[in-house]
């Protein structure tokens, strides 16, 4: 099989109209059953009591949410590197998943601030640095709209997210390098899980579920986007159809 | 080089010239960025003067004392290097404990005492059930195990 043929549009496009129904099971799946072992299974806490069960929204929703920036980074990266149309397609389907990931980890996190520090908000740096992030993505979302040429808009929106991508360091150690109202890493390479055992594999299950819908519904958009800006008929599924109508232009 | 060979280099080392930059004006920023001073700072006159700030650290066990009033309270925080006294009037956070961490806004009195406007508690790393946090206390009362602070003073910070 021959991998470099999916980087045509036109072939990626019923490529990923056959993967989609796939991740979108998994994730469904996942969800279902990470969400029922963090409400029923999974133990209370023993400070926060119920409360802290909006983390396994809130911290997969924000791995997710600095994860896709830097697959977006990528993918633009690579996209001003080989020229490659469907790269910069990629990176603007990434970006409105990525922008509601943020938002839903500052909005649980909110949630979570008001009965557990007693306040909705405060100006530190791991929360500041994550609105940032949400302003990224909105920057890159807009600079790509605001620019009528397509090259041009693919290859600023590019630069601004490369740019950008110094920020997901940053978020990830603010709680490290300052000081900081919220709290250390629970989960990490270096020092292992400060959780109980099944908080923490429902946390990950949560992951991985939300990992599985990015991609399937960055897949749905890549779709649009290629239909969109390829002057395909979007409708029929046949690939031949698809060929017949580029071999038409 | 082919050309995208050369846009690839390119890129790479905008990335690095952009995180080299970061770093320096991070650093710059250091003080800045801080959300809360320990109690050692504010000993040792960092703490910005007759304007309000944030200090943080542990309250201290067995330093809560409550007035008649009900709402108002008297507390020490402490990085267990220094210890400083807190006067707040107001309702406390739900997860305010002696022995946990907590963050104050406020000034800093004449007579050294921190007048608090706003109480914070900042909550750790740690989640378990409270079966295990029990068999932890009861480890940690028989001297078996010494439990990690939340609050670590500046400098040890970095080694975590």
């Amino acid at each position: 099989m021959i991998w470099s043929k999916y980087s045509a549009p036109q072939a990626f496009y019923p490529l990923a109209g056959r993967l989609i129904p796939w991740f979108a099971a998994v994730a469904v799946l996942l969800m279902v059953v990470g969400l029922y072992m963090g409400f029923f299974v999974a133990p209370t806490d023993f400070q926060q009591g119920e409360s802290y069960r909006i983390i396994f929204v809130h911290v997969p929703a924000a791995w997710m949410s600095m994860f896709l920036y830097v697959v977006m980074a990528i993918w633009a990266g690579v996209g001003m590197g080989l020229n490659a149309r469907l790269s910069f397609m990629m990176a603007q389907a990434i970006a409105p998943t990525g922008a509601m990931f943020t938002f839903l980890a500052l909005l649980t996190g909110a949630m979570w601030g008001k009965p557990t520090w007693g306040a909705w908000w405060v100006w530190d740096a791991r929360l500041t640095s994550e609105l940032i992030l949400l302003f990224q993505y909105a920057g890159v979302m807009l600079l790509r709209t605001s620019i009528d040429d397509l090259r041009r808009a693919d290859r600023s929106s590019a630069v601004f997210a490369l740019v950008g991508v110094v920020n997901v360091p940053i978020i990830y150690y603010s709680v490290q390098w300052w000081n900081t109202l919220h709290q250390g890493a629970s989960v990490s390479m270096a020092t292992g899980s400060k959780m109980a055992a099944t908080m923490l594999m429902a946390m990950l299950i949560m992951t991985i579920a939300f990992w599985m819908y990015s991609i399937a519904v960055i897949l749905a958009r890549v779709r649009c986007v290629i239909v969109e800006r390829e002057s395909l008929p979007a409708w029929d599924e046949k690939p031949a159809v698809i060929h017949e109508a580029v071999e038409a232009r | 080089m082919k050309p995208r060979h050369k846009r690839f280099a390119f890129i790479g080392l905008g990335l690095v010239v952009l995180g080299v930059a970061t770093v320096l004006i991070l650093n710059a920023f250091q003080s800045n960025l801080v959300f809360f001073f320990t109690p050692t700072q504010v000993v040792s006159g960092e703490a910005p003067k007759g304007r309000s700030f944030r200090i943080g650290g542990m309250v201290e066990d067995g330093s809560l004392v409550r007035e008649k009033d009900g709402l108002t309270v008297h507390f020490i925080v402490t990085d267990t290097a220094k210890r400083l006294p807190v006067t707040y009037k107001g309702i406390l956070p739900d997860l305010f404990k002696e022995g946990k961490g907590a963050v104050a806004q406020g000034q800093l009195g004449n007579d050294g005492t921190f007048v608090a406007s706003e109480v914070l508690a900042k909550h750790d790393e740690n989640y378990m059930p409270p079966e295990a946090a029990e068999a932890m206390a009861k480890a940690k009362a028989s001297g078996a195990q010494q439990s990690k602070s939340l609050v670590v003073p500046q400098g040890t910070k970095d080694s975590l």
